[in-house]
């Protein structure tokens, strides 16, 4: 079965270039730029893997990860996180918020690619 | 052991340096070694021809000898004790130290001094990244148009065909992203590079202002001399935007009416006698104590009174006027201190608050604080007046009785524990947080 992957982030560029890349993996890629309405486009799409910018208009994405993660029926969603700050700091914050993985702007595609192919098959 | 009895260990020192042996000296200088000896172990005084034939030899003046080493170096050594009180440092025997060991009480003090250097650029640049939204947003920008060129740069790169209309996108993402990068990498090297001139083109224009006033030394002598505020701000404001200059002219209005009401050569009089004491000015003036805080804060350098420091907040505690001074400083965007009686002063408006403060984690001197809140207008029919706060800031004075009380700078860079008003952990490590 088609496994899903659900991307918020609100960088045009970004996302055209993660979407084609997951896309020409076999992914089927929904996306979404607003971090208010967020988690109601998610609880819709429900997909395999959700891929969450931190800084986002309207909410950051450690507010929305804690929310999903309050929710049953998001609780065990993989999440990998972008974020353009990297330090230890902001990866504590993410761990502490439940994610799955966590990127640094600017990530390689095939970093990329690897991390999302371990959290849909499964593993973290 | 007081500096005079160690004549005798400063010997030894130097003679030690120039390798040369206690038997050599001791013959040159004409003196038996073991007396020699007993000299060099302070057991012995020594003065008169001995101490010059033997300051001869090894080639230094005899005060170097008798005296050691020199004031500031002690006074250089005792603050950094102080600073570190925790390393158990013997105070008592600080000039033994300094006597004996020359280069290794320069270097300590040297450090310490350095040090000091670098807490002061650590304390700027943490305010400037922890709260310069403009700074986080530039970067933000950057590293995200970055991750954008350096995806789609690594698809075309990638071996195989890809869709010509893929390929077509991809390109004119990188170049519309290449020419995003360019002018926001360009935009943040200029206001990098502009801190603390007058026109940083990315700088807020509420910043631009206030280089201005700074290096003009806070004493704008046009308005003084009755010059239109409207034109002085076209002349001075030139190289700034059009909203800095917008509030570069609504200082300079506000400016020479505290000029008008208080003019320079009877105010220069006035603070021969009522010094920086705002309340006094204001009695003699009769004005406002607000009034009489900004003229104070505005006169030249050179007045009688000295220097005082200022800040105004709004009623929601933004700054709109600031003048540190080094022993206070005060940092940008409203990420001060919840103690400061600034904001007291906002709870309680038309009293004026006076406290002496003292910096937490700071070596410097305690200051006075005077500050007080008023309507920022006239009042209005059916209308709640809006406040805005002064607060004056002297160096205290010597006599005062009052205990200082502590005060920080910016939580982040504040050692103050407990702290009630803490807002976030500090860079210094806050137990309790």
């Amino acid at each position: 079965m088609l496994k899903r992957v659900m991307l918020i982030e609100d960088e045009p560029n970004i996302i055209e270039a993660i979407s084609f890349i997951l896309s020409r993996e076999g992914l089927a890629v929904d996306t979404h730029s607003d971090g208010t309405t967020a988690n109601d486009r998610l609880r819709a799409c429900r997909p395999d893997l959700l891929i969450l910018d931190v800084m986002l208009p309207g909410k950051s994405g450690y507010d929305i990860l804690r929310e999903l993660r309050e929710d049953a029926d998001t609780a065990e969603l993989p999440v990998l996180m972008l974020t353009a700050r990297g330090q230890s700091r902001d990866r504590e914050m993410a761990e502490r918020a439940g994610v799955s993985a966590f990127m640094t702007k600017p990530f390689s595609n095939a970093e990329m690619l690897a991390t999302v192919r371990t959290l849909v098959a499964g593993g973290v | 052991m007081a500096r005079d009895t160690l004549t005798g260990s400063r010997i030894r020192e130097r003679r030690i340096i120039l390798g040369m042996k206690q038997a050599e000296l001791a013959r040159r200088s004409e003196i038996s070694a073991s007396y020699l000896n007993l000299i060099e172990h302070n057991r012995r005084r020594i003065g008169g021809k001995l101490l010059l034939d033997i300051a001869e030899i090894l080639g230094v003046e005899p005060s170097m000898l008798t005296e050691g080493a020199e004031a500031a170096l002690i006074a250089a050594l005792r603050e950094a004790a102080l600073h570190a009180q925790s390393s158990g440092a013997e105070l008592d025997r600080l000039d033994e130290f300094a006597g004996r060991f020359p280069g290794w009480a320069r270097l300590l003090a040297d450090s310490r001094a350095r040090i000091e250097t670098l807490e002061r650029s650590v304390e700027a640049l943490t305010d400037r990244l922890a709260h310069d939204p403009h700074l986080a947003d530039a970067l933000h920008e950057m590293l995200s148009t970055v991750t954008a060129i350096r995806s789609a740069a690594s698809i075309l790169a990638e071996p195989g065909e890809i869709d010509p209309d893929w390929q077509r996108r991809f390109h004119r993402n990188i170049y519309e992203d290449s020419a995003r990068l360019a002018e926001s990498s360009r935009s943040l090297a200029s206001y990098l590079e502009a801190e603390g001139k007058a026109a940083a083109e990315s700088g807020t224009p509420q910043e631009e202002v206030e280089a201005l006033f700074e290096a003009a030394d806070y004493h704008i002598a046009p308005l003084d001399a009755g010059g239109l505020p409207g034109e002085v701000a076209q002349e001075l404001g030139a190289a700034l935007s059009p909203t800095a200059r917008a509030l570069l002219r609504r200082a300079f209005e506000r400016y020479a009416a505290d000029a008008a009401a208080l003019p320079l050569p009877q105010v220069l009089e006035a603070v021969v006698v009522t010094g920086t004491d705002p309340l006094a000015l204001a009695r003699r003036f009769g004005t406002d104590p607000a009034r009489a805080m900004r003229r104070l804060a505005t006169l030249p350098p050179s007045a009688p009174c000295g220097q005082v420091g200022l800040a105004i907040c709004d009623a929601s505690g933004v700054f709109t006027f600031r003048k540190p001074l080094p022993d206070f400083p005060i940092p940008r965007f409203g990420a001060d201190c919840p103690l400061w009686p600034l904001f007291a002063a906002l709870s309680r408006p038309m009293s004026v608050l006076s406290r002496v403060l003292h910096s937490a984690g700071r070596q410097s001197g305690a200051v006075t604080a005077i500050a007080f809140a008023q309507p920022a207008g006239p009042p209005e029919i059916n209308r709640e007046p809006v406040f805005e706060a002064h607060m004056m800031i002297a160096p205290a004075r010597a006599r005062t009785e009052e205990r200082p009380e502590e005060v920080g700078v910016t939580c982040r860079i504040c050692p103050r524990a407990p702290c009630p008003a803490r807002r976030e952990p500090s860079l210094l490590g806050e137990p309790g947080f």
